[in-house]
């Protein structure tokens, strides 16, 4: 068994047009910024993309957006980028945008071999349109699919040749969820180290889920909101 | 005078109980952690994967990996812990956050909110706001009592796309402290120097008055 890919290239060579991709982080924290580099090198197109935003103008997913490989966003928030707007409002770019939780849980429910989840998100908005609806215990709830992706795409702090993963403070955010729910998982990592050598009891992505793994390099990690108080 | 954003923040804060735990909004609901009672302990969730969240961090000290909702840098207070995004619309799903604060566009007399689209301008995306108003126990609306047109945002029933139906308790407006009843708003206070007129002619829903509203004490 060898899980481990010399780079980002080797790791997504055999992503192609169509296919359908999610991209772990939330705004830019922990987003697998390797593999978005290698997919707009390799310049592969019509892609839909699952991730909770779609990056900003020229960072994450925006530099996908601009070389226009994507034929799809699933999202639940997208304001943070003129050119996503842009493609939205001219028609090139179809966009789903779903509840925060909701999403999260779908790609909880692949990982987990559950077809569907119930959730009152949305009931009495437009999200429930078309969906089925169900009572329990005097709620509402709708009924949200699993998703279905080809390739799952998550960055860690740490991970091991087997697989496993560790993530650090809020870059976890839907990279355990999407690691769990890709037919195929690729994971960049921070820091790549020999099975054995991770706790296990600290692990939380098992290896299981993870088919491919590597170490990143030269992590920009770009913040958005560079918020700080003074010294006192 | 009506109050400003910091004293709409500050007069939420009252509603703080000791061991809450809280999800705040972006804007005038992120305010409200600078204003936490002496004696009062809360914790912050936020719903990128954080309970037990603290300021902003001093300069220098920023961490990439350490953000909140709305993508600002921030720091752990102690007792803190992370979980990824399904854990943390599960507690909240689960009704295990006390209270949410958080914006509107608009409010109407039954509770319902919208705050996610304008339909043809804004297409942003409701990010966590739909779990959160569909799931929350206590949710208590900040926001400015009329849209930058002077159009009252209290409505008998909302003109934009809804994010949640008859889930809002309590709204807190530059103007007024306002209840959701089952025969519309109930002014409960008004800021310190605001006739109930004003408040009045400023709100479109059905507005109950009883007896003397008392000034908001801060």
């Amino acid at each position: 068994m060898n899980k481990v890919y010399h780079n980002a290239a080797a790791a997504i060579a055999d992503i192609s047009d169509n296919a359908i991709i999610m991209l772990g982080g939330f705004g830019l924290c922990g987003i697998p910024e390797n593999c978005i580099a290698a997919l707009v090198k390799k310049g592969v197109k019509h892609l839909t993309c699952i991730s909770n935003n779609a990056g900003v103008d020229g960072f994450g997913i925006g530099l996908m957006l601009e070389q226009k490989q994507v034929k799809k966003m699933i999202s639940s928030y997208v304001g943070e980028n003129a050119e996503f707007e842009r493609q939205l409002l001219s028609g090139e770019l179809e966009v789903e945008l779903i509840p925060q939780g909701t999403l999260a849980t779908r790609c909880m429910a692949a990982g987990y071999g559950m077809p569907a989840i119930f959730t009152p998100a949305g009931i009495g908005t437009e999200v429930a349109d078309g969906k089925e609806m169900r009572v329990f215990n005097g709620k509402e709830y709708l009924m949200e699919l699993a998703f279905d992706a080809d390739f799952a795409i998550v960055k860690a702090w740490k991970g091991d040749t087997d697989g496993n993963l560790v993530y650090k403070e809020t870059a976890r955010n839907f990279n355990p969820l999407m690691a769990m729910a890709g037919k195929i998982t690729i994971a960049e990592v921070e820091e790549l180290v020999p099975a054995g050598e991770l706790d296990p009891d600290h692990i939380h992505t098992p290896g299981i889920y993870v088919h491919r793994i590597f170490k990143g390099e030269h992590y920009e990690k770009r913040i958005e909101q560079r918020t700080v108080r003074k010294k006192i | 005078m009506a109050l400003d954003k910091n004293q709409i923040a500050q007069r939420i804060a009252k509603e703080l109980k000791d061991g809450y735990y809280v999800n705040l909004g972006i804007g005038i609901p992120t305010l409200v952690a600078n204003y936490i009672p002496a004696g009062i302990d809360v914790v912050l969730q936020s719903e990128n994967g954080l309970l037990g969240m603290g300021p902003f961090p001093f300069e220098g000290e920023e961490d990439a990996d350490l953000i909140n909702a709305g993508k600002q840098t921030i720091t752990t207070v102690p007792g803190s812990s992370f979980f990824d995004s399904a854990m943390s619309f599960g507690m909240i799903r689960a009704g295990k956050v006390d209270l949410t604060v958080l914006g509107a566009m608009e409010v109407n007399e039954n509770g319902d909110i919208a705050n996610w689209k304008i339909p043809g301008k804004m297409v942003k995306g409701m990010g966590g706001a739909m779990d959160l108003v569909a799931s929350a126990k206590n949710i208590i609306v900040a926001m400015m009592h009329t849209n930058p047109k002077g159009e009252s945002k209290l409505l008998p029933a909302c003109t934009l796309p809804l994010t949640g139906t008859r889930c809002v308790k309590k709204i807190v407006t530059e103007l007024a402290v306002l209840d959701i009843t089952d025969k519309g708003f109930k002014l409960l206070e008004r800021a310190p120097g605001v006739s109930v007129e004003e408040i009045i002619s400023k709100t479109a829903g059905k507005l109950i008055v009883e007896g003397d509203v008392p000034e908001m004490e801060f």
